[in-house]
C-alpha cells in the first residue's frame, strides 16, 4: 500500500490523519462547552423547564464527543515523541512547557469538572454543579489558548535563542507565548469553533422544525443558533481578514499560495476568485479574476505591489494547489454561514423564523459546515508553512525521528482503521441521539434508572459472563 | 541556595506517573476484571464506580508525557522512538477502552461489542505499560542525542514479564477498588479476586526484583550504595508490612484497608525502582541532568507546576468525595 513512501511522507500523513480527526471534537466541544454553561445558566435564573431539557439533551451528546475528544488527543501527546522526536529534542524547550501548561491548567480542570457536570447536580446542589459546568467551559477555553500559542510559535517563532547542541532556548517568556500571530489564530479557531456548535444546533433544531414546528425546544435552539450566526459570522470575518494580514506580514509565501499569486504584479495584483492551479507550468489555468482586488484587500491600495512565487526559491514553497483549494471552501463557507444568519434575522424580523422551512433545511445542509470549514482552515495553515516544522528554521525533513518506514505504515494503518471504526460509531450514536427530539425522556437507551429494584430481566441472566464468546 | 530544578522536575514527573499508575491503575484493572462479572448489571455497577473519575485519572499520563516532553525533551525524543510499538499500541487500546464508558450505554445491539473494547483495551494498555518498564530497565541503545536500536529491541522475555505483572497488578487494585465501593455479589466475587491476585502480584514482584540485577549488575550496586543502605532495608520492611496488612484485612472482610494496602504495593515497588534507576532518565547512558530541558525551561514550567498541582490534587480529591461511599445500582448513568 505504501510501497516506495518514505518514512518522512507516512509520518506526516499519520500526523495530518490523526491531528485531523483530532481537531473534529476540541472544535465542537468548545462551542459545546459554553452553550452547556449558558443553558444551564438560563435554567437556574428564569426556571424555564425548556433550558433545562435543552441542558440535559446536549450534555448527553457533549459526553460522547468530549470522550472521542479524550481519547484523539492522548495520541497527539504522544506522537510529537514518536514520529517526531528530533523536532521535540529541539523545540522541546521552548514549547513544552506551553504544553504542560494546558495539561495543568486545562485538560484537568474539564476532566475533574466534567464528571460533576455530568454526574452530580444531586449530590452538590444547583451552585457548585453551575461551577463545575462553567470550569468545564472555561478549561476547553484555556486549552485552546496553549495549544494556539504553541501551533502559533511554530508559525511566527519569537523570543527564543539557539544552544550549542541546536535546541531552541526561551529567552523571553513573554514573547515566546505572546509570538505575532497567536492574538489573531486565538481569535479566529474560537469563533470557528462556536460558529461550529451553533451550526450543529441550528441543524438539529431545524430538523425538529421541519417535522414538528411547535416543538419548544426545537423552537428555542434554532433562535439561539441563528442570533450566534448572524453575530459571530460577521466577526469572524473581520478576524479572518486580520488573520490573513498577519500572515502576510510573517509568512508571505504562504499568503501567495492561498491567493494563487505564481508571479509578482507591481502595479496592483489580481484577486483570483476561481481558476486551477497548474503547478508545472507555474500558473492558474481558467481564472476568474478582479483585477487589483487583491492588493486592495491585503495592502488597502489598488495599485500596491505584491510579489509572487517567482520571488520564492522552489524548495521553500509548500504544495500550492492544496493551500489554493483549501483556502477557498474555508472561505466559500463563511460567506454561506454569513448568508443563512442574514436570511434568518430578515425571516425573525418578519416574525416567520419557525414557519419557512426553506431555511430549516438550508440550516440542516449546514450542519456539518463547521467542520468542514475548521478543517479547511487548518489544512490551509499547516500545508502552508511546510517545508517547515519551526518556520524559517527547521525543517520539516529535518524534524523526523529515527524510525523505520515499516513501524511508521503499520502505525497508520492502525490509525486509520482504528479511527474510523471507533469513531465512526461515535459520530452514529451522536447523530442517532440527535435524531430524537430533545424533551425524549430516555435519550441515551438505559441512562435513566434501569428498573426497579429485585427485577432481573431473564435476559440479563442468561448472558453470564458471555461477553467474550 | 541553588535549586536543582532538574532533579526538582525529576521528582515532580516520577510523582505523576506514580500518580498515574495508581489511579489509572484501578480503574484499567476494572476493565481487565470486566468478563469475570456474572451479569450485565454487575458490569453496569463496575463500570458506574469510576465513570465519573476515569478521565481525571487518564490525565496523569497525559501530564507524564507532557511533562517529559517539556522538561527532559532528550529523554522524551529518545524513549518514545524506542518503544513505538508498545506506545502506539497503548494508545489504540485507550481508544477503544475510554469511548467504550459512554457508547456502551447508547447500543443494545452492539453493547457486547463495547464491553469486549474496555476488557480488551483495558488488558492492552496495562500489557503495554509494563512492557514499556521492562524495557526502559533493560536499557536503550542511544548514540548522538537519538535513539540507535530497532524497531522490536523492546521485546524480550524480561519485558513481557514486567507486562504481564503490571496486567495482574492492575487487576489487583481493580479488585481492591471495587471491594471498596460495591457491596452483595460484587464484593464476595471481587474479594475472592482479590486473594489470588494479591498471591500472584506479590510473586511476580518477586521474580522481576530478582531478574532486574540480570539486566544490568549496576542495578545491585545501587541498592548497595546509597548512603547508609537504609532503603535497602526500608523497602522489603514496608512490603512486608503492607501485604500482611492486605491479607489480614482482606480476610477481616474489611472494606477500605486491603485497597489502600494494595496501593502501598505500588507505592513501594514504585520506590524500589526509582533506587534501581537513579541517577538514570533512560538507562544505561542518560542521566537526569544531561537530559534536562535548560534552567529557563524548567523555572518557567515549576512556577505553574507548584501552583496548580496542589489546585488539581484539590479539586481531585473533591471530585472523588463527592461520588464517596458505595455505588447506588439504581442510580443509572447520566
Amino acid at each position: 500500500m505504501f510501497d516506495g513512501a518514505s518514512a518522512e511522507l507516512l509520518a506526516r500523513f499519520q500526523f495530518a490523519f490523526t491531528v485531523s480527526f483530532h481537531i473534529i471534537f476540541p472544535a465542537f466541544s468548545i462551542g459545546l462547552a459554553s452553550y452547556l454553561a449558558v443553558l444551564n445558566g438560563l435554567w437556574l435564573r428564569t426556571r424555564d423547564e425548556t433550558y433545562l431539557r435543552l441542558f440535559t439533551y446536549w450534555k448527553k451528546i457533549f459526553a460522547v464527543a468530549f470522550g472521542m475528544g479524550v481519547v484523539s488527543g492522548i495520541v497527539m501527546s504522544y506522537q510529537f515523541g514518536t514520529n517526531w522526536s528530533v523536532f521535540s529534542d529541539k523545540a522541546g524547550p521552548v514549547i513544552g512547557p506551553l504544553m504542560a501548561y494546558e495539561v495543568l491548567s486545562a485538560f484537568f480542570l474539564e476532566a475533574g469538572f466534567l464528571g460533576i457536570m455530568l454526574f452530580g447536580r444531586e449530590r452538590v446542589g444547583d451552585k457548585l454543579h453551575m461551577l463545575a459546568t462553567f470550569m468545564v467551559a472555561f478549561g476547553t477555553l484555556m486549552s485552546a489558548t496553549w495549544i494556539l500559542s504553541v501551533n502559533s510559535w511554530m508559525q511566527t517563532p519569537a523570543g527564543y535563542g539557539m544552544n550549542e547542541v541546536g535546541q531552541f532556548i526561551p529567552e523571553d517568556w513573554w514573547k515566546v507565548v505572546f509570538n505575532p500571530s497567536f492574538p489573531y489564530r486565538l481569535v479566529h479557531m474560537v469563533l470557528a469553533a462556536y460558529l461550529t456548535t451553533a451550526f450543529v444546533v441550528a441543524a438539529v433544531g431545524a430538523l425538529h422544525l421541519l417535522r414538528d414546528r411547535s416543538d419548544a425546544e426545537a423552537r428555542r435552539m434554532f433562535s439561539m443558533a441563528m442570533w450566534m450566526a448572524v453575530i459571530v459570522t460577521p466577526l469572524q470575518i473581520l478576524a479572518g481578514d486580520q488573520h490573513g494580514l498577519n500572515t502576510l506580514e510573517h509568512q508571505p509565501v504562504k499568503v501567495m499560495a492561498m491567493e494563487g499569486h505564481f508571479d509578482s504584479h507591481d502595479h496592483g495584483a489580481p484577486l483570483i476568485l476561481f481558476g486551477i492551479p497548474n503547478v508545472e507550468e507555474k500558473r492558474i489555468d481558467y481564472a476568474v479574476e478582479i483585477p487589483k482586488l487583491s492588493s486592495l484587500i491585503l495592502k488597502h491600495d489598488l495599485n500596491a505591489p505584491l510579489a509572487g512565487l517567482d520571488t520564492v526559491p522552489d524548495d521553500e514553497e509548500p504544495p500550492i494547489a492544496i493551500v489554493f483549494w483549501s483556502f477557498r471552501v474555508m472561505v466559500g463557507l463563511g460567506f454561506a454561514m454569513l448568508g443563512v444568519g442574514l436570511w434568518a434575522l430578515w425571516r425573525r424580523a418578519r416574525g416567520r423564523l419557525y414557519e419557512d422551512r426553506w431555511l430549516h433545511r438550508a440550516a440542516l445542509m449546514m450542519g456539518p459546515s463547521g467542520f468542514v470549514a475548521v478543517l479547511a482552515g487548518w489544512v490551509t495553515t499547516e500545508v502552508g508553512r511546510q517545508p517547515w516544522t519551526v518556520y524559517g528554521l527547521l525543517r520539516t525533513s529535518d524534524s523526523i525521528a529515527p524510525v523505520e518506514a515499516p513501524a511508521v505504515a503499520a502505525s497508520l494503518i492502525a490509525f486509520v482503521v482504528v479511527y474510523f471504526f471507533v469513531f465512526g460509531a461515535g459520530t452514529y450514536y451522536i447523530l442517532r441521539m440527535m435524531n430524537k427530539p430533545a424533551a425524549t425522556r430516555h435519550l441515551g437507551l438505559r441512562d435513566g434508572p434501569v428498573r426497579a429494584a429485585g427485577i432481573t430481566p431473564t435476559q440479563q441472566v442468561s448472558h453470564d459472563t458471555s461477553v467474550l464468546d | 541556595m541553588e535549586f536543582d530544578l532538574a532533579f526538582i522536575w525529576a521528582g515532580l514527573i516520577a510523582f505523576s506517573v506514580l500518580t498515574y499508575v495508581i489511579l489509572d491503575g484501578f480503574d484499567l484493572g476494572l476493565g481487565i476484571l470486566f468478563p469475570f462479572a456474572k451479569s450485565d448489571r454487575d458490569r453496569d455497577v463496575m463500570m458506574n464506580s469510576v465513570a465519573p473519575v476515569w478521565d481525571g485519572n487518564e490525565t496523569w499520563l497525559v501530564l507524564g508525557g507532557g511533562g517529559l516532553f517539556a522538561v527532559f525533551p532528550l529523554a522524551y525524543a529518545i524513549i518514545m522512538p524506542a518503544l513505538y510499538m508498545p506506545i502506539i499500541l497503548m494508545l489504540l487500546a485507550l481508544v477503544f477502552r475510554g469511548v467504550s464508558f459512554e457508547y456502551r450505554w447508547r447500543t443494545t445491539r452492539w453493547r457486547k461489542v463495547w464491553d469486549a473494547a474496555f476488557f480488551g483495551g483495558s488488558t492492552i494498555a496495562a500489557l503495554c505499560q509494563g512492557i514499556a518498564l521492562g524495557a526502559l530497565v533493560q536499557g536503550i541503545e542511544v548514540s548522538e542525542r537519538a535513539y540507535a536500536g530497532g524497531w522490536f529491541d523492546w521485546l524480550t522475555p524480561f519485558s513481557i514479564l514486567t507486562g504481564v505483572a503490571v496486567v495482574v497488578g492492575y487487576a489487583l487494585l481493580g479488585a481492591a477498588w471495587l471491594v471498596m465501593k460495591t457491596a452483595g455479589e460484587v464484593q464476595a466475587q471481587m474479594r475472592g479476586f482479590a486473594v489470588y491476585l494479591g498471591a500472584a502480584t506479590l510473586g511476580l514482584i518477586g521474580v522481576v526484583s530478582l531478574m532486574t540485577p540480570f539486566q544490568d549488575p549496576v542495578y545491585l550496586q545501587r541498592w548497595f550504595n546509597l548512603p547508609g543502605s537504609l532503603w535497602t532495608m526500608v523497602v522489603p520492611l514496608l512490603m512486608l508490612v503492607l501485604t500482611w496488612r492486605f491479607f489480614a484485612s482482606l480476610k477481616a472482610e474489611k472494606d477500605h484497608e486491603p485497597f489502600f494496602a494494595a496501593l502501598g504495593i505500588f507505592v513501594v515497588s514504585f520506590i524500589g525502582i526509582g533506587i534501581s534507576f537513579y541517577p538514570m532518565m533512560v538507562p544505561p547512558s542518560v542521566t537526569i541532568w544531561q537530559a534536562a530541558a535548560p534552567d529557563v525551561s524548567l523555572g518557567f514550567a515549576l512556577v505553574g507546576a507548584v501552583v496548580l498541582v496542589p489546585l488539581i490534587l484539590g479539586y481531585t480529591a473533591y471530585a472523588y468525595w463527592v461520588f464517596r461511599g458505595k455505588v447506588d445500582p439504581e442510580e443509572g448513568y447520566h
